[in-house]
């Protein structure tokens, strides 16, 4: 029921003219169910089957005729659109309304509301869009039978014609740029291993108490030298051997020795970064 | 000392064949700056009714703008089977429906055409904009900010408009389908 579509209708890309004709010779038992825009459109269908006006619609019966075809809808287990469900509740709304006698005090008023009338507004404007619907396909008719020469084969639709000497000279430059990139990685790889980076960073901050982190990753040669230069800096956290800190959101990181972590010395390194940031 | 419209005539032709979309009077003038805009106007002008007068297999057609030149659509048959060709799928009746909404309601958003429709309409929008009939025209500046659509350039070429102003209005249609439903 909340299947997405249009409608029940499942030729997408029928030409109108082959669908036509079946609308034309609709009768209660040979129905071709799969004709219909949505309920607006079945409605429309049934006002002119009856022979009826749009501004006088019977409504009793054009309703029963609306859910009779639901029905059949139902009984070939096609799944009925939920707009088709929302007109059917809008339809016996409307017939329950006129059958209740007008209320004393709005018979007196000239324009006495009747129930119809913003289902006949609604029909009245589609099918005006259905009549340009039309139209339009007459238009496309028209245009599908008309030629224009042919695309020219000029430099800017031909690329094997657009590309010069210099264009393949790029190209080759590119090719062998890649292949440089591809070698570094390959030396990176056997050279760095998490363990080494490790130690490499312990003996780092033997050295020294404090370490711009940032700086160090902007350092990284490699994507590879990144992560594991990552994932040593935070298991060295994990163990306990350094602390991060920040100066602002977003700002450097900092890496201080933990065993001098005592809170003035974190001061005097956040006020030192503070002034680096400065120059 | 400017270009004359027997001059110009057949140069327009030979560019106006050449021009793989309807090619404006804009850019003609600004490849011709022999000639003035009020000669090359007349020029096209004369050139179009050469045309219609001749009997020819071809047509100058004013379209979205522009000017181009078709074959006439009586002689189709003929081409097609040179071109071994046959019509191609055309547009749904749901498309249609759609695309007229926004036609003439443009520029319009999606629960709008289907609140005129009273179906969903959200695949036969998406298969307008894949066919680049309609294009999005900015947002609607209410809750949510829904998308608002307008018919494209592509619309015009393809059904042979030369601008919107060339569709009936929607009274015409009124009076059309008033007649048949009181009937």
């Amino acid at each position: 029921m909340g299947r997405e579509g249009e409608s029940p209708d499942r030729c997408e890309e029928i030409p109108l003219h082959e669908r036509e004709p079946e609308r034309a010779s609709l009768s209660p038992y040979t129905v071709k169910l799969d004709v219909f825009e949505g309920p607006l459109d079945l409605l429309l269908h049934l006002i002119k089957q009856e022979q009826v006006s749009i501004y006088d619609i019977p409504i009793a019966r054009i309703t029963e005729q609306y859910l009779d075809y639901l029905r059949r809808m139902e009984a070939l287990d096609l799944t009925i659109a939920s707009e088709y469900l929302v007109m059917a509740a809008t339809l016996i709304y409307i017939k329950s309304k006129m059958l209740l006698p007008a209320p004393a005090r709005a018979a007196d008023e000239a324009e006495a509301e009747d129930p119809r009338q913003e289902l006949v507004r609604r029909l009245l404007e589609y099918q005006k869009y259905k009549a340009a619907a039309e139209l339009l396909w007459s238009r496309a008719e028209r245009e599908q039978a008309t030629f224009t020469r042919g695309r020219l084969e000029t430099d800017e639709t031909n690329p094997e014609v657009n590309a010069t000497v210099f264009d393949l000279f790029r190209a080759f430059q590119r090719a062998m740029e890649r292949l440089k990139e591809r070698q570094e990685l390959v030396i990176a790889r056997e050279q760095i291993t998490l363990a080494e980076k490790i130690a490499e960073l312990r003996a780092l901050f033997r050295e020294r108490e404090r370490v711009d982190i940032t700086a160090l990753f902007e350092a990284a040669c490699s994507r590879r030298e990144l992560l594991i230069l990552f994932l040593a800096v935070l298991e060295l956290v994990r163990v306990a051997l350094i602390r991060l800190v920040q100066t602002e959101r977003f700002g450097r990181i900092l890496a201080l020795r933990a065993s001098d972590v005592d809170p003035e010395a974190e001061a005097t390194a956040l006020r030192m970064t503070r002034d680096d940031h400065a120059d | 000392m400017t270009m004359r419209i027997e001059e110009l005539k057949p140069i327009l032709e030979a560019l106006i064949f050449t021009a793989s979309e309807p090619i404006t009077e804009q850019e003609l003038a600004q490849i011709l700056p022999e000639a003035d805009r009020a000669t090359l106007a007349a020029a096209l002008e004369a050139l179009r009714r050469d045309y219609e007068a001749e009997g020819r297999g071809l047509e100058l057609r004013r379209i979205a703008g522009g000017y181009r030149i078709c074959t006439r659509p009586e002689h189709h048959e003929y081409i097609r089977r040179y071109l071994k060709t046959r019509p191609s799928a055309r547009l749904s009746m749901a498309a249609l429906e759609t695309l007229a909404v926004i036609a003439y309601k443009q520029p319009i958003t999606l629960p709008e055409i289907q609140e005129i429709r009273g179906v969903n309409s959200a695949r036969a929008v998406r298969t307008l904009l894949e066919k680049r009939l309609i294009e999005p025209k900015g947002r609607k500046p209410v809750v949510g900010r829904p998308i608002l659509y307008g018919t494209s350039r592509e619309f015009l070429i393809q059904f042979g408009l030369n601008d919107l102003s060339e569709l009936p209005t929607l009274e015409d249609f009124e009076e059309l389908t008033e007649g048949a439903s009181v009937s």
